[in-house]
């Protein structure tokens, strides 16, 4: 593979992962044309997976292909997925909007000071920034629920500090990059903390465990914390 | 129908319920759990005749102590150097025995090893979540973590005393200290001496070892570019680079995606023998092409699988040559 190439959704790089994978990249950054790629391969694969397919986990650039090392190989994979490449998929989905409340109080947003001092906004400037963004749900990852939201307006993208924080709250709002997410459990992250919200994405309904289908669009309404106290009592 | 009940008299950290995993749902941010060290899991089931992906209990260096309230079942215990006292019986882990009521089983870390593998000759009553037993560790979902005073009920249980003794412990699942790996997918955000300095360092594990992952001791190997990097989907086994260069290997319970560069892949038989592993412990990485690791793979799933089914068959004591002793046998 070419150290310098950079993918693009129409001429994917092929990478090998360990004995049983295969990652597939359209793209560097995150935009529209390169998921719409992942997510066409990831349904021409679902309809014709290859022998000795395990799994696929679509990403915002990326999908990782596993597969069984046993029963077939890196190249033999990545020759089925580059004969799917071009097959036409028909997409008929009409993206649901969910709407997530959250609250911006001191208690809950632990890195909202220092969000604004990095990006020279007052704090109240990156609550509105926030609540302007218009996003969409790329997919899930991390751990169980935790789906990335597309979206997050320009002036208050960040990168990633540079180690995990241990110990942060299920439901806290957090930003890195492009990306939003809210968590489902206790876990570290990297990722800036400017918020917490009380609307459960793990659903505990077995019909439907999770809150968000991948490409639905997402708001967030800003409560107060009486409000949050009241909805988390 | 025979039954067994244990009260749970001590379980130690991350000790809980696990099946052979929870796959095909890293698409849902669900990762396949499980045990740590499958190869161990395996042979602990195979030794009493059970199917391979029945439900166990994973015991950690924590260790853990059942009191045997009701019934009767044989158990095996395979995984690390670990000490397992019965009553008045006083064992090394790589044993089947039978436990009867008014027993106590204990399970203590001994000479090596973080993990061993409890399996009953029955059914482990646990809960499962979406398909599987396995409890993931940081939600809790699933069969699990033991804690004290709990209940623990063994259905359909069966007494196998032709099958008691010791259960030969093979070299593969000794702790192993070199790491075979396939680079990338994300080496490309490291200079060539940085790739150089990981495969011709030493590395140690840490304390800060868990489910879902161990942290390294060791060069720092900080990548050449800026954290900006869209989370993208992670294999179990992965070599996860922090922003400030430390190492952490990704386990049963890992992230399904993340931004930091992985720069290699441990393959999945070497994983299973690096999380026997203890802190302080010296490891090293070896890089190997994609096509020799599918080859290795394949190598070790004939060995594994032949392992297997002649330990299944077996009834009476497994041939070991030295009753009692837990030494490996050849590969």
């Amino acid at each position: 593979m070419s150290a310098d190439a950079q993918p693009t959704p129409a001429a994917p790089i092929f990478r090998a992962v360990a004995e049983r994978a295969v990652l597939v990249e359209f793209g560097t950054i995150i935009d529209k044309p390169t998921h719409a790629a992942v997510l066409k391969l990831d349904q021409a694969l679902a309809a014709n997976p290859f022998n000795g397919f395990r799994e696929a986990i679509p990403a915002f650039v990326n999908l990782l292909v596993e597969f069984d090392p046993i029963v077939t190989d890196h190249a033999s994979v990545e020759a089925h997925l580059r004969g799917l490449l071009d097959v036409q998929t028909s997409t008929s989905r009409h993206p649901a909007v969910r709407q997530v409340l959250v609250c911006y109080d001191a208690d809950f947003a632990p890195d909202l000071v220092a969000v604004a001092t990095k990006t020279g906004l007052a704090p109240e400037e990156v609550i509105n920034a926030h609540l302007a963004g218009a996003y969409e749900v790329f997919m899930y990852g991390f751990a169980p629920g935790y789906a990335y939201l597309g979206g997050v307006p320009a002036p208050i993208r960040l990168d990633r500090k540079p180690s995990p924080v241990r110990g942060l709250p299920a439901g806290s709002v957090m930003i890195a990059g492009q990306q939003c997410l809210v968590t489902t459990l206790i876990m570290p992250t990297g990722w800036w903390v400017i918020g917490r919200s009380p609307t459960p994405i793990l659903t505990g309904d077995p019909a439907r465990p999770f809150l968000f289908d991948v490409g639905d669009s997402v708001t967030f309404r800003r409560i107060s914390r009486a409000e949050f106290d009241r909805i988390k009592t | 129908m025979t039954h067994a009940v244990f009260r749970v008299a001590f379980a130690g950290p991350h000790v809980s319920v696990q099946d052979a995993g929870r796959y095909g749902l890293m698409r849902f941010g669900v990762p396949a759990s499980g045990p740590m060290d499958r190869k161990s899991f395996a042979i602990a089931n195979a030794a009493l005749g059970n199917p391979p992906d029945q439900a166990g209990i994973e015991v950690s260096a924590g260790g853990v102590s059942l009191d045997c309230l009701s019934g009767q079942v044989s158990v095996a215990v395979a995984g690390g150097g670990f000490i397992v006292r019965a009553g008045a019986r006083m064992v090394g882990s790589w044993t089947v025995l039978t436990i009867s009521a008014g027993d106590t089983l204990t399970i203590r870390p001994g000479p090596w090893g973080n993990w061993t593998y409890l399996a009953f000759a029955g059914i482990l009553q646990a809960e499962s979540w979406l398909g599987s037993k396995s409890t993931h560790g940081a939600s809790g979902l699933g069969g699990g973590r033991l804690a004290t005073a709990q209940l623990i009920t063994v259905t359909k249980t069966r007494v196998q005393y032709d099958r008691e003794g010791p259960i030969p412990c093979p070299v593969w699942a000794r702790p192993r200290h070199i790491l075979r790996c396939v680079p990338g997918p994300q080496d490309r955000f490291f200079s060539t001496e940085t790739l150089a300095e990981f495969t011709s360092s030493r590395y140690f594990v840490t304390d800060a070892f868990d489910r879902m992952g161990v942290k390294l001791r060791g060069p720092a190997l900080p990548p050449i570019s800026a954290l900006a990097i869209p989370s993208e989907p992670i294999l179990r086994g992965a070599v996860q680079v922090s922003g400030d260069g430390v190492l952490t290997v990704l386990l049963s319970d890992h992230q399904t995606t993340g931004g930091y560069p992985k720069i290699a892949t441990v393959i999945a038989q070497d994983l299973d023998s690096f999380v026997q592993c203890r802190p302080g412990d010296a490891v090293a990485f070896t890089a190997i092409s994609p096509m020799d690791a599918v080859l290795l793979a394949r190598t070790d799933a004939r060995r594994g699988q032949s392992f297997l089914e002649r330990l299944t068959a077996l009834s009476g004591h497994p041939v070991t040559g030295a009753s009692g002793s837990s030494r490996p046998v050849g590969a």
